[in-house]
């Protein structure tokens, strides 16, 4: 009886799964002949790195204040590469990642052996040294930033310069480094993380390696951050000090909170509301929007700690709707 | 005479430069500890009451006609009594979670007050003058001394050193330290615990919105000033140790005197060298120079 | 094919080849992206959408032209991703035919680039950096107002020959400060001085004690300061309470009235400034400018009146060829001259600078300024010709030698 309630409610979760899947491909596909595809990008770019960083805060429980470096590394390491060497946009995505993941290594080193405070101020400490190197390094182009970065022929054939076509690429890019994500919660890996995040001593005591399982998630979120950078670059053909500022660093905890942590879609849900807020009052409000996005993380962190997505799923549970 | 390769006038010069940045540092970072020490929230909001600090004694200066000193005294309380509101209303309820929801709340808090004063005040900010009596200067031989900033390490040293002795040496700091520790039991001795944190988050802003008054004339009073240097105090107070107020002081005045004398050699590094040095100091000590292993 | 039908063609072949000399969408929309809330935001800022709106009334009042003029605003925050992100979208989404203002050399030189890439106009009155007719020079861009060439050469000429043969930098850590501090170099030494030294500050910087005692120690008679905005009006302030001043003097190489404003005659006066304009020079300035006050409470900057300038200018061209066509609109730019309250036989060149006199100034004493706003000597006109970078010395390739 048991078996076929508990095979019942899996079937019924794996479905949902593939339903969530399927409505993000679909939308995901119309949206650029409806929104404006640049704007469409930047929600991508920017839903990735804050589903990168759920990873890390949300399953794994670790606070990282330096993200940003991760974000704008790569971005300045794609530009360069693309810009000044050649290459196709896709290496240089791939290469973006395999930077940040090196980089993400170095920081999980330094950084894990603390943990809650310090390890989040360690964390803003090593991306202030990325910000330093960032302005007084020659090939970041310091305040101007790295400027005219070509969004080049992906995999020598398409054209990417034509916003359709760069659209698709940045989707098919999030929806990779989602699913990435997605499949890395699900896992026993996962499980091991979420262990971790809500009782470190025991995790312990069964004998796994803590240390290891930080790290481990620590260079797979870096590295998906820096995905996410290196795309953003090629989208706006820019890197700039903005991207390793600690305000992007604070950016992307609001984004992830407001969202839901600990939730799949709720960086996703986040990412779209920050920006998109941003990007509808900045015309009408001018400066106040500082002050809205303020006074929104206020409430969030009184009344809505669970995010958008965290309270849907508890209304839906509430009305059974949830399982 | 040169020390490695600096006029020595300009080596001590700095070194006293350094100083008393290091002061502006100490009362700041006190400020930080206190509230973490005491209440375990890390205060995010603290730059912005410094800010609110100096504007109080700018706008009291321009709107009421309170002069200097009597904004040392005012300006705190002001600010103060608007910390107590945040505790009572917001902060409050977040105690029994996670550190990180107090610090979201407080950066948040800290977002909204910096956003209004600059669409209110725009950024460029406003002079505010020293009084008569601290103006002009001493000449050290090395250097010329303003007396305003000679001031400032007196007024900032003092106010570190009373704070000390309130908190570590009478039974007032010893009922707040008991009081983090089992609020339960402090409570249970009929000590009003509620009133005695809420007072404790009163008293570091208090500290910063002091701050705030000291820096008024040296630098402008503009809605950013906060913020340009709260992850500067931050890495003070990480560095000391987060509970300790004697670490805090102590590194808030050395790390003054080191910035100070990296502007002397690398001054393009200046603004950094004190996230290397949390860097390692975090990889060696972990709990902070004089910080209590949790 | 029966006559008629081919006067018919021929009619609408040429009805379609008129149609062609049209502004698009009977529109001409105007963006102007500039520092909104941040440390420009008195120097250009808000004063300057006010500006572009006055222009375009008077521009629709007089000229009554056959299109319509629109404009639209938007904040950069200094921030180079964030104006050209802005411009972007500007130019893709919402049909604006030019990017105008652009405040903070990084600003500037990425709009630069984006415009190039979607055939915009780029007016730039705010941005300081020679790059944005060198390096990053492009056909579609006008630098309208001033640059670090014009400041550095007026004020640092001023000075060094005035006496302050001894100099000594203090730079703001980036682009702009590097080139100003490069270009006030030079002339200090053309002029026969001597450079004794520079140090480079954090940008932006709060406290410049440490760095004003390098520069006391230094044995400099003139501290240039290579740096703007916040950053200069700090230098200023502090200076005076270290004693500084008035042992050593200071030269604010880009300064501008909201500075001088914001610290008070006290402390600034008889620093020496170069700008590209200022209210209180004749009846045509004082004119314009009382207007602008009763709009904006403030006189107004160089920026400000150039931005007026600019947006005019380019109106004029339009409605001239009865086209928002870029290259056509450039060309016409070019041709004309430049002859209103802001600039006299101004003149844009091939390399997109638009050259007219500029002024030297000199802080009054505060026993001397009679009535508020009232705060400079004019002391010399510094004649286009020699005001800024000389084509020969150019690194733009659209010039040709």
């Amino acid at each position: 009886m048991n078996s076929n309630v508990s095979a019942h409610a899996s079937a019924q979760k794996s479905q949902r799964v593939v339903l969530m899947f399927v409505a993000m491909l679909a939308v995901g596909s119309v949206a650029p002949f409806l929104v404006y595809p640049t704007l469409l990008m930047k929600l991508l770019c920017f839903a990735l790195f804050a589903c990168a960083f759920n990873l890390l805060l949300g399953f794994a429980g670790l606070l990282s204040f330096g993200h940003a470096a991760f974000l704008g590394g790569s971005a300045y390491i794609t530009g360069y590469l693309c810009r000044d060497l050649g290459l196709t946009p896709e290496l240089g995505v791939l290469a973006g990642g395999v930077f940040s993941g090196l980089l993400g290594a170095l920081f999980g080193w330094v950084a894990i052996r603390r943990a809650g405070i310090y390890f989040a101020m360690i964390t803003l400490g090593l991306a202030q040294l990325v910000f330093f190197l960032a302005l007084q390094m020659k090939f970041t182009g310091g305040e101007d930033g790295m400027q005219g970065i070509p969004r080049g022929m992906l995999l020598g054939v398409f054209d990417l310069s034509d916003n359709i076509a760069m659209y698709f690429f940045v989707f098919a890019v999030f929806m990779a480094g989602f699913w990435l994500v997605y499949r890395t919660i699900h896992s026993p890996f996962g499980q091991i993380l979420k262990a971790i995040r809500d009782n470190e001593a025991r995790a312990t005591s069964l004998g796994y390696d803590v240390a290891k399982f930080k790290l481990l998630a620590f260079v797979i979120s870096a590295s998906l951050a820096g995905v996410a950078g290196s795309t953003k670059a090629l989208v706006f053909q820019l890197a700039s000090l903005g991207d390793v500022h600690w305000h992007t660093s604070g950016q992307v905890v609001l984004m992830t909170l407001m969202g839901g942590l600990g939730t799949v879609l709720g960086p996703v849900a986040g990412a779209i509301t920050l920006i998109g807020l941003e990007n509808l009052l900045a015309d009408k409000v001018g400066s106040w929007v500082t002050v809205i996005m303020g006074g929104m993380f206020v409430v969030c962190v009184l009344l809505f700690r669970r995010g958008l997505v965290g309270e849907l799923n508890a209304v839906l549970t509430r009305n059974g709707l949830n399982r | 005479m040169d020390i490695f390769g600096i006029p020595s006038q300009a080596f001590f010069g700095q070194l006293l430069l350094g100083l008393i940045n290091g002061s502006f540092y100490a009362v700041l970072s006190l400020g930080l500890a206190i509230i973490f020490g005491l209440l375990n929230i890390i205060n995010f909001a603290h730059g912005a009451q410094y800010m609110l600090g100096a504007f109080a004694a700018l706008l009291g200066l321009n709107w009421l006609g309170i002069n200097y000193w009597a904004a040392l005294v005012l300006a705190p309380l002001a600010v103060g009594l608007l910390a107590v509101v945040i505790e009572r209303s917001m902060l409050r309820h977040l105690y029994k979670l996670d550190h990180l929801y107090g610090l979201l709340l407080t950066f948040g808090l800290a977002l909204v007050a910096e956003g209004v004063f600059k669409n209110v005040f725009g950024v460029s900010g406003e002079s505010y003058e020293a009084p008569e009596i601290l103006q002009g200067g001493v000449h050290l031989g090395f250097m010329f001394l303003p007396i305003y900033r000679a001031w400032v390490v007196v007024a900032a040293l003092s106010v570190c050193a009373l704070a000390w002795y309130v908190i570590e040496r009478t039974s007032l700091g010893a009922t707040l330290r008991a009081a983090t520790q089992r609020p339960d039991l402090v409570q249970a001795l009929g000590i009003n615990v509620p009133v005695l944190v809420t007072a404790t988050y009163a008293t570091g802003a208090a500290l910063a919105a002091f701050a705030g008054v000291l820096a008024a004339p040296i630098q402008q009073v503009n809605p950013v000033m906060g913020s340009n240097l709260i992850i500067v105090v931050f890495a003070v107070v990480v560095i000391g140790g987060m509970g300790s107020i004697l670490g805090s002081i102590v590194t808030g005045l050395g790390l003054g005197i080191i910035e100070g004398l990296t502007k002397v050699f690398y001054p393009e590094a200046s603004a950094v060298v004190i996230f290397v040095i949390m860097v390692l100091v975090l990889l060696v000590k972990p709990a902070g120079l004089f910080g209590k292993q949790a | 094919m029966k006559p008629h039908r081919i006067a018919q063609a021929a009619g609408l072949a040429l009805l379609s080849m008129a149609a062609q000399a049209q502004v698009s969408d009977g529109v001409v929309k105007i963006g102007v992206l500039t520092d909104l809330s941040g440390v420009y935001s008195d120097v250009a800022g808000p004063g300057t959408v006010a500006a572009t709106k006055m222009a375009i009334e008077d521009f629709v009042a007089t000229e009554k032209p056959s299109f319509k003029v629109e404009m639209v605003s938007a904040d950069h925050q200094n921030k180079g991703d964030i104006a050209a992100n802005k411009a972007r979208e500007w130019f893709e989404k919402d049909k604006v035919d030019v990017a105008s203002e652009l405040v903070t050399t990084s600003v500037a030189l990425a709009v630069q680039k984006i415009a190039k890439e979607k055939n915009r106009v780029v007016l730039i009155s705010g941005a300081a950096s020679t790059a944005v007719t060198n390096e990053n020079c492009n056909d579609v861009t006008v630098h309208w107002t001033y640059d670090t060439y014009a400041v550095a050469n007026g004020t640092a000429k001023a000075v060094t020959q005035g006496g302050g043969k001894k100099w000594f930098f203090m730079t703001a850590d980036y682009a702009f400060g590097h080139a100003l501090e490069k270009d006030a170099s030079a002339v200090v030494k053309a002029n026969g001085g001597e450079v004794m030294g520079s140090v480079r500050h954090p940008f932006p910087g709060t406290d410049f004690s440490s760095f004003l005692l390098k520069a006391q120690s230094s044995g400099a008679q003139v501290i240039g300061l290579a740096n703007a905005g916040g950053d200069t009006i700090n230098s200023i302030k502090q200076a005076a309470e270290f004693g500084v001043t008035p042992k050593q003097s200071l030269a604010g190489l880009l300064m501008f009235i909201t500075d001088v404003h914001s610290l008070g005659l006290k402390t600034t006066q008889t620093m020496y400034l170069t700008e590209g304009f200022y209210w209180d020079l004749n009846e045509e300035t004082r004119a314009w400018s009382k207007r602008f006050f009763a709009v904006h409470k403030r006189m107004p900057t160089m920026v400000q009146a150039g931005q007026y300038s600019s947006v005019m200018h380019y109106l004029k061209a339009v409605k001239a060829i009865n086209s928002d066509d870029t290259p056509k609109v450039m060309a016409q730019m070019k041709k004309t001259p430049v002859n209103d309250f802001f600039a006299k036989n101004g003149k844009i060149r091939d390399d997109g600078r638009m050259v007219h006199d500029m002024y030297l100034l000199q802080v009054k004493k505060p026993a001397e300024s009679k009535t508020p706003w009232d705060y400079y000597h004019v002391k010399a006109t510094i004649p286009a010709a020699e005001a800024f970078q000389p084509l020969s010395e150019s690194r733009c390739a659209l010039v040709k030698k």
